[in-house]
């Protein structure tokens, strides 16, 4: 099943959030492909939708920035109605609402993140379908098929800050190593009361895990016995 | 009434030559023959009271009931024409599913009663049309806290701390006055409200009536629901115990 036209842009991508005490980091890749062809190396795919809420985007680029614009709008609206920022949770239920609504037609997989003053920082999950799901930490595009057990086995409650983004940073680099429609650099905020910053990671300096060496080369019988040492895995 | 006979009295779209709108002042008259409601917005929540004017010893009690609920949290009650008050309480309902369909969330009272402000005010601009002729009190709790509005025939809606509206008004505004609004109990409140209504009934001109009373508050889970039925005839007891120590 292929909800893509020919030639459509496609966020073949690796993205995550994750929540800590005091705000959420929210990451994803740099990649925007149209088949094999990189549109971008340097896509932004996190995306403002009001002070404190950002949510991260995969599946279709148009799609998605079609339906991040209109909850940007209705975000709006929702302030000058109220004279307060909006809760994640009313921003997340209005990309549910048009993912749910218009699934027959969109392709996106999106994850809203932000802080509010009512339950503090939060995750949401919206997949294909236009479910809605209040996560601790998730994670999502093609990539993130790839990192389900790292993320199981790594993460813990109680994290800070620091602990925060070294663990979306390292998860997106396994990602994008693995996935071949992931890559490029990596972006990242931070999202807490006070602000949100925005952090960079260039492609030469992404953190760097096994990855793979030629083994057993030449005829079975020529087995190479000196200097041979046991894989180093963490 | 010097405006009968200048033709500028005949439809809502039309300005007498002093800016005046006859048929809104008119719709206010409907609001001033109809028995009195009010509202107490109070420190943990809400009450709303009317006393309902029965026309017909026929009539089975409790029918015709002027306080309605809009939304599991808010709750709402006219004075004037019974059927503009049913027609107005359907459309806060649809404001109330309208803000939670689109928001995920909750409608605020505040939100709503602008809503019922903007529809109200859309019936004071065509010739085709009249206005309403009802005040509205919407009352409930929300994520901001108790809060209390009027909304009048003319779309002007506004926030108080206690509200009255309908025949006996100005006498239970004064004695709204009276009550330290903001360190009220909703139980403490409930007793006030049936108090004044009881004092503002004029027994003379009306012969029956029927209080008619909710509340929204810690007490009932922020639900708007009718006061219950033993402490609405304790309320009553007191009320009338309290009229006969009045003078």
């Amino acid at each position: 099943m292929n909800r893509l036209k020919a030639g459509e842009v496609n966020l073949g991508t690796s993205i995550m959030a994750v929540q800590f005490d005091k705000g959420v980091v929210i990451g994803a890749d740099s990649r925007t492909t149209t088949g094999s062809y990189i549109a971008n190396r340097v896509t932004d795919k996190l995306t403002h939708i009001h002070d404190r809420i950002y949510c991260c985007r995969s599946g279709s680029a148009a799609d998605t920035q079609a339906v991040a614009d209109n909850v940007h709008y209705y975000l709006q609206i929702y302030t000058q109605l109220n004279g307060t920022p909006p809760p994640v949770e009313v921003a997340a239920g209005m990309f549910q609402k048009i993912c749910y609504e218009n699934k027959d037609a969109l392709s996106a997989g999106i994850i809203v993140a932000g802080w509010d003053k009512e339950v503090g920082p939060s995750v949401y999950n919206i997949p294909l379908g236009g479910g809605l799901f209040r996560q601790p930490w998730a994670i999502g595009g093609s990539g993130s098929t790839y990192v389900y057990g790292y993320c199981d086995a790594t993460y813990q409650d109680g994290w800070g800050r620091d602990e925060t983004v070294d663990f979306v940073r390292n998860t997106l680099a396994l990602a994008m190593s693995r996935d071949g429609s992931s890559g490029g650099v990596i972006r990242m905020c931070v999202i807490t009361e006070d602000g949100v910053e925005r952090m960079f990671v260039p492609g030469n300096e992404l953190p760097k895990f096994w990855e793979g060496r030629e083994v057993l080369s030449g005829p079975a019988k020529k087995l190479v016995t000196e200097g041979v040492m046991p894989m180093s895995v963490e | 009434m010097t405006s009968i006979g200048t033709g500028y009295d005949l439809s809502a779209s039309t300005y007498s030559p002093d800016g005046r709108i006859f048929q809104v002042e008119y719709a206010n008259k409907a609001v001033e023959n109809s028995g009195t409601a009010i509202g107490l917005r109070v420190k943990d929540g809400v009450v709303l009271a009317v006393e309902k004017l029965v026309h017909s010893k026929l009539l089975v009690p409790g029918a015709n009931r002027r306080i309605q609920t809009i939304d599991r949290h808010i709750g709402l009650a006219t004075a004037g024409l019974l059927a503009d008050g049913r027609s107005i309480s359907n459309r806060a309902r649809d404001e109330g599913a309208s803000i939670r369909s689109t928001f995920h969330e909750q409608a605020t009272v505040k939100a709503i009663s602008q809503r019922l402000g903007m529809f109200a005010q859309a019936y004071t601009l065509y010739s085709s049309v009249r206005p309403f002729g009802i005040s509205t009190i919407i009352g409930g709790v929300d994520k901001n806290g108790p809060s209390l509005y009027i909304i009048e025939p003319s779309g002007v809606c506004l926030g108080y701390h206690g509200a009255a509206v309908g025949k006996g008004r100005q006498l239970a505004k004064t004695e709204l006055e009276k009550l330290k609004l903001s360190e009220l109990s909703t139980r403490e409140a409930v007793m006030e409200a049936a108090r004044i209504i009881y004092l503002v009934h004029d027994d003379n001109k009306e012969k029956e009536f029927e209080l008619e009373m909710s509340w929204i508050g810690s007490e009932t889970n922020n639900l708007h629901v009718p006061v219950p039925s033993d402490l609405l005839k304790e309320a009553e007891t007191k009320a009338k115990d309290a009229l006969e120590n009045f003078e």
